[in-house]
């Protein structure tokens, strides 16, 4: 019960989080289109900032915390898919958007 | 003479539905027409009622889809084109005809640790607790609840987690979860949290809407998710 309200704090928390990330993605992605700027251009900004690898890295973390604990829930409630097996898929899906996500940030802002 | 065409749920879970005609009347309410197919067209027709004036709450049916108290439903409010179709409540065992099975339904209660724990003795004074203290005005609002099911089978995630204790249980933990005198708030708060209890609540807030006494069970289940996260966060669940 104790892992299971702390789950779900957990995605409180996450979406509360990805909130503020999505809303300045969306801005962000949207001025660079008006600026018309290149992807060199982006590189250029991203490459070496420290405000951009924190920002990317806190949205990817709470990206892998929010999005496997959702699809836990649609697990459960619509394929009655519970317990280890569901976990363990769900943890792995963790993992993958995690280190999928941190290469990605690593890959524009190293 | 006016009448209304009326389905009605016939048999067990594999039942189905059964049209009867049934003559209009002025203020007419659901479980008049119930009543009339079962005195005057078939009198082997089973369902539920008592006080017939929204009181003990069992009466609770699905009329047109949505589950109502007959006696408080007036033809006028629900039939389409004169035509009306009564089942028994969703969620629950299919007794026969009009008639659920409520013990599951009840059961969550207890689950849900829905007891009262009394701490004091005879000997002790009375508690004194303060009528405008924020955990009375909670209490107030949620004790109104007469158990009628209505909220359960309005319920998507009661559909799709049958572990799921409901809004009327949660409800009830709530009203606990505030009560003073109360000492098996822990044991309750375990009872309730978790994938069966108030965190599988999406707040769709069908209870709420649906609710005849007008409660609002979707308030308590939030109260309960807060009351389990802060005592998550004090180590005390």
């Amino acid at each position: 019960m104790r892992a299971e309200t702390r789950l779900w704090l957990a995605q409180r928390a996450s979406a509360a989080v990805l909130a503020i990330c999505v809303a300045v993605h969306l801005a962000t992605i949207i001025s660079a289109v008006h600026a018309q700027l290149t992807a060199a251009d982006i590189l250029g900004r991203t490459r070496g900032s420290v405000a951009w690898a924190l920002f990317y890295g806190v949205f990817v973390l709470a990206v892998s915390i929010h999005a496997p604990l959702g699809l836990r829930t649609v697990a459960s409630e619509w394929l009655q898919w519970r317990g280890r097996g569901a976990d363990a898929a769900c943890a792995m899906i963790a993992l993958a958007l995690l280190v999928l996500g941190l290469v990605a940030v690593a890959a524009v802002t190293l | 003479m006016s009448t209304l065409e009326v389905k009605v749920w016939r048999g067990g879970a594999d039942g189905g539905y059964r049209d009867y005609t049934v003559p209009r009347e002025d203020s007419q309410t659901v479980l008049d027409v119930v009543t009339h197919i079962q005195r005057r067209v078939d009198p082997t027709l089973a369902y539920r009622f008592a006080c017939r004036v929204g009181m003990c709450g069992s009466c609770a049916m699905t009329v047109n889809g949505k589950p109502r108290w007959t006696c408080r439903t007036h033809v006028a409010e629900v039939a389409r084109n004169d035509r009306l179709e009564i089942g028994p409540l969703a969620h629950l065992p299919i007794v026969r005809d009009l008639v659920t099975d409520m013990r599951e339904f009840f059961d969550k209660w207890a689950r849900a640790r829905g007891q009262f724990q009394p701490t004091a003795t005879r000997r002790d004074d009375f508690a004194r607790v303060e009528p405008a203290s924020p955990a009375r005005r909670a209490v107030d609002v949620g004790i109104e609840c007469i158990g009628c099911g209505i909220c359960y089978a309005a319920c998507d995630v009661v559909a799709w987690n049958p572990a799921y204790l409901g809004p009327a249980a949660l409800n009830r933990a709530w009203t606990l979860v505030n009560d003073a005198r109360d000492g098996a708030m822990g044991e309750r708060l375990a009872a309730i949290a978790g994938d069966a209890g108030c965190h599988a609540c999406h707040t769709h807030e069908s209870c709420t809407e649906r609710c005849p006494k007008h409660l609002a069970p979707t308030a308590s289940i939030a109260g309960l998710k807060r009351a389990t996260a802060l005592a998550v966060l004090r180590g005390e669940l």
